[in-house]
């Protein structure tokens, strides 16, 4: 008993001061936010391979989701001889709640991995380290620049994922089930609130880049440096995402939408 | 600021490190000398590549001071800190390229990082220091397409590209060709006395070490061994120095790691 007590500890001491370490590691990247914002060129640079090279990956992703709700949800509202409302339901569903969140989960998948292995890689072959000796600040010239274009990019494939979903369900909706294309966009239009839904769903995506990248520029430069802790560093990205995101996606819901 | 030729460029007084449970350093004294090559020797795993990491300011003593050009670096804030890193130089063992970019970007790095300098500048001063590494017409060559010896040349050549007071080599001949492994050594000599640098070889390698060090020291368990010139240390009779400069299998440092048990012991009896 003891022994498990003593186990509990130490493991709960150990994610304490992870967690400690990732909060400061947090600070030093807000303070090297400015010495970005003066050279733009390192954001963009990383903003195409974080957010220009995940444009596929979400766009079919989006196109296939939208289609499916648009299939799922005809078989259920045409039981109340509802099928106006497809439009409605297939751009709420995505707006709020799809959207936002499996942009964030394909976005922990495909670029948080990737930002999590290429920081860990660096580390693991001295170049952080080689930086730190040429007098350059690794968080402000590596790490910052990944997390801005992380941040900027997810409410960007966010937005995305729902735009391109929303057009699924029209391909579907209208194009193959035959509902009215006039009432498909007419109802969407009158039922979907931009304060209430989209710019909702636009704050959880903002909310989800910035979990996901941090989560991701932190493995990497948090990593054991051996091809073995670079990997179960990049595997800890996508789990620790994947629950992060989904345990905000509750919190923010409860807050936005819980009391309607 | 303390420059005169007299004062050691680097101070360590009493240093004592250690990593977890682990004693590294148990009180370490050393003097580094301006414009000299200072070979610091030792066995594999005595910390040697830790030492470095204390000049340069990455690691922090338990307790002593580390000196470098009169400033107590473990004492100095970030700032500071990095402002006395753009006079100090290291060679990294694997080279510490940055992989995603050519040579040529590689040593134009900190050009681009620390100077205002204009394009055509940099070009010049880039490829100034490729070509005393015997490399200019490597440059546009990327990290990856470059053997070990001609990494680290190009490191070197990064290096310099600041013009610093001194460079640090972390074990600069380990895995070389001895074609490489000639080159580097009459490089850095030749680099140490043309720039009128101060060198801190760290090292293993006995010969290659001895033949372009002025003064050597022997670090073993933490501390100190000896000290001197290459011919004092090839002189000396103790035993420690005779074995590691010889190179013997046994003597001071076992060729058997401590067993709990004695050999007949351990072979007769069942292992629990």
């Amino acid at each position: 008993m003891m022994d498990f007590l003593q186990r509990l500890g130490v493991k709960s001491l150990g994610v304490l001061e992870r967690l400690g370490r990732g909060t400061v590691f947090f600070f030093n990247i807000l303070v090297s936010v400015p010495s970005v914002l003066v050279r733009p060129r390192l954001l963009f640079a990383q903003m195409y391979s974080v957010g220009v090279l995940s444009f596929s990956l979400i766009v079919i992703s989006g196109l296939f989701v939208g289609m499916v709700l648009a299939l799922q949800g005809f078989y259920t509202l045409s039981d109340f001889g509802a099928e106006g409302m497809l439009g409605v339901m297939v751009a709420a569903s995505l707006v709020r709640e799809l959207g936002p969140v499996v942009a964030a989960l394909l976005f922990a998948g495909r670029a948080g991995s990737a930002l999590t292995a290429e920081i860990g890689l660096m580390k693991a072959t001295e170049q952080l380290s080689g930086m730190e000796m040429m007098a350059v600040d690794p968080v402000a010239r590596i790490i910052t620049p990944r997390f801005l274009a992380g941040l900027l990019s997810m409410p960007l494939l966010a937005s995305l994922f729902s735009a391109i979903g929303v057009l699924g369900g029209y391909f579907i909706g209208v194009g193959l089930l035959g509902i009215d294309e006039g009432g498909y966009w007419s109802q969407m239009q009158a039922k979907i609130d931009f304060s209430e839904d989209i710019l909702n769903g636009l704050i959880k995506s903002v909310v989800f880049g910035l979990v996901v990248t941090w989560i991701a520029v932190f493995e990497g430069y948090d990593a054991v440096p051996t091809s073995e802790g670079v990997s179960r560093a990049t595997t800890q990205t996508v789990v620790h995402s994947a629950f992060a995101v989904l345990l905000l996606d509750f919190i923010l819901t409860a807050l936005m939408f819980g009391d309607n | 600021m303390t420059n005169s030729s007299s004062t050691p460029l680097i101070k360590i007084r009493n240093v004592h490190f250690s990593r977890g449970s682990k004693l590294i350093f148990d009180g370490v004294d050393m003097d580094i000398q301006r414009g000299k090559v200072t070979a610091i020797m030792g066995p594999s795993g005595t910390g040697k590549t830790t030492l470095l990491k204390l000049i340069g300011g990455q690691l922090r003593p338990s307790t002593g001071s580390i000196e470098v050009d009169g400033q107590a670096i473990h004492k100095l804030k970030h700032k500071e800190l990095y402002q006395l890193r753009k006079k100090m130089g290291m060679l990294f063992q694997s080279g510490a390229l940055l992989t995603d970019i050519s040579v040529f970007e590689n040593v134009a790095f900190p050009l681009r990082e620390h100077t205002q300098l204009s394009e055509s500048m940099i070009r010049h001063l880039v490829l100034m220091k490729l070509h005393a590494v015997g490399l200019r017409g490597a440059r546009d060559l990327m990290p990856a397409e470059l053997s070990g010896g001609m990494a680290r040349r190009v490191a070197l050549a990064r290096a310099i590209a600041l013009d610093p007071m001194m460079i640090m080599y972390d074990e600069p001949f380990t895995g070389q060709d001895p074609i490489s492994m000639g080159v580097l050594v009459r490089l850095i000599r030749m680099l140490n006395d043309a720039l009128g640098l101060s060198s801190i070889v760290v090292s293993h390698d006995v010969q290659e070490a001895c033949a372009i060090a002025d003064y050597v020291y022997l670090v073993s368990g933490g501390k100190v061994i000896e000290h001197g010139t290459p011919a004092e240390l090839a002189a000396s009779d103790s035993q420690w120095s005779q074995q590691f400069m010889q190179g013997l299998a046994d003597g001071p440092v076992p060729f058997h790691y401590a067993a709990a048990k004695e050999y007949a012991e351990d072979l007769m009896g069942v292992d629990i």
